[in-house]
């Protein structure tokens, strides 16, 4: 039986190294893309295992029902990973409503349209994992970024509240919540930021995308039923 | 036809839910079956495998008891 983890946001740094964690763990890796094919094909083509490219834009309900038509198609839909997102940081008195609407769609819209149409296969399998990569900015904040903290930390309640309606069918929903992580996203920040992010964690460094694909391949195991509801951090002890 | 449905969702209960086969009627409600909301769609997500009807969620709305269920199938098979 094949077993499908899909990853949206599959190209970029976490989610690059959690595809190839989920592919050495034997699931068959759909890496989502919404922008660049070929960078999520490289993707693929690197993971030890079998993986596949898999276009998923998560703020078009079509998009997102025709990658869940290819998961269902290859397999046994066993774990999502909500990866996709943007930081478009600035200081509130400059953030029009059109940059903190588009933050929220990506980040939170869109786990939550993906989430929903992982549902059905789910509890027809009687079995998922729905992680969701969140941030310690989440918890703590961060100047700057109140678009991307408030739809951060509204997938943990979110999460939390999925958690609750699923326990019983053998879903669980949880997520990860990394510091700061040098990624192509990440690149995007001010100096500022980025410096009060690593600054922020005891450990006095950058968290690693490869650190971040340990947390989530770990609760997509099998073993971690009993974790649900669960915000893990990846964080270099920031969210002490 | 409806016998056949019916019967399709009493054995979908006993061997899926672990409803006992004593309690199951025409007239039983899902609810007093111990089946809730997510439960009857999950329901409905075998009811499909088994009869190629998909019912929608808002289909499913006024559904109420196991009689409800098989006479919203008969009606979209035709």
């Amino acid at each position: 039986m094949t077993r499908v983890a899909l990853v949206t946001g599959g190209s970029g740094g976490i989610g690059a190294a959690t595809c190839q964690a989920l592919a050495a763990d034997g699931f068959h890796v759909l890496v989502g893309f919404g922008g660049s094919q070929d960078r999520a094909q490289a993707v693929a083509d690197a993971c030890d295992g079998a993986a596949q490219a898999v276009h998923i834009d998560v703020t078009d309900e079509s998009s997102v029902t025709a990658a869940f038509e290819v998961a269902t198609e290859t397999g046994t839909l066993a774990v999502v990973v909500n990866n996709a997102g943007i930081a478009d940081d600035d200081l509130l008195m400059r953030l029009d409503p059109a940059r903190f609407d588009r933050t929220i769609e990506v980040n939170l819209r869109g786990a939550y349209l993906v989430s929903r149409a992982a549902i059905r296969p789910m509890l027809r399998a009687r079995h998922g994992r729905i992680i969701s990569v969140a941030s310690v900015v989440a918890l703590r904040g961060n100047v700057g970024q109140t678009a991307y903290a408030a739809s951060k930390a509204g997938l943990i309640g979110f999460t939390k509240s999925l958690a609750r309606e699923l326990a019983r069918k053998g879903i669980t929903a949880n997520v990860v919540a990394p510091g700061f992580v040098a990624t192509a996203m990440t690149d995007e920040l001010g100096d500022a930021a980025r410096e009060s992010l690593v600054d922020m964690a005891p450990t006095g460094r950058a968290v690693e995308a490869d650190e971040v694909a340990a947390a989530i391949r770990f609760l997509a195991a099998d073993l971690s039923g009993s974790i649900t509801g669960a915000v893990l951090p990846v964080d270099g002890g920031a969210g002490i | 036809m409806s016998q056949d449905v019916l019967n399709t969702i009493t054995e979908i209960l006993t061997e899926e839910f672990g409803v006992p086969a004593d309690d199951i009627s025409a007239d039983a409600t899902f609810e007093k079956l111990g089946l809730d909301s997510l439960d009857v769609v999950e329901l409905t997500l075998v009811l499909e495998e088994k009869t190629g009807v998909k019912l929608e969620d808002e289909e499913l709305e006024d559904v109420r008891t196991l009689q409800d269920a098989v006479n919203k199938i008969a009606e979209k098979q035709g």
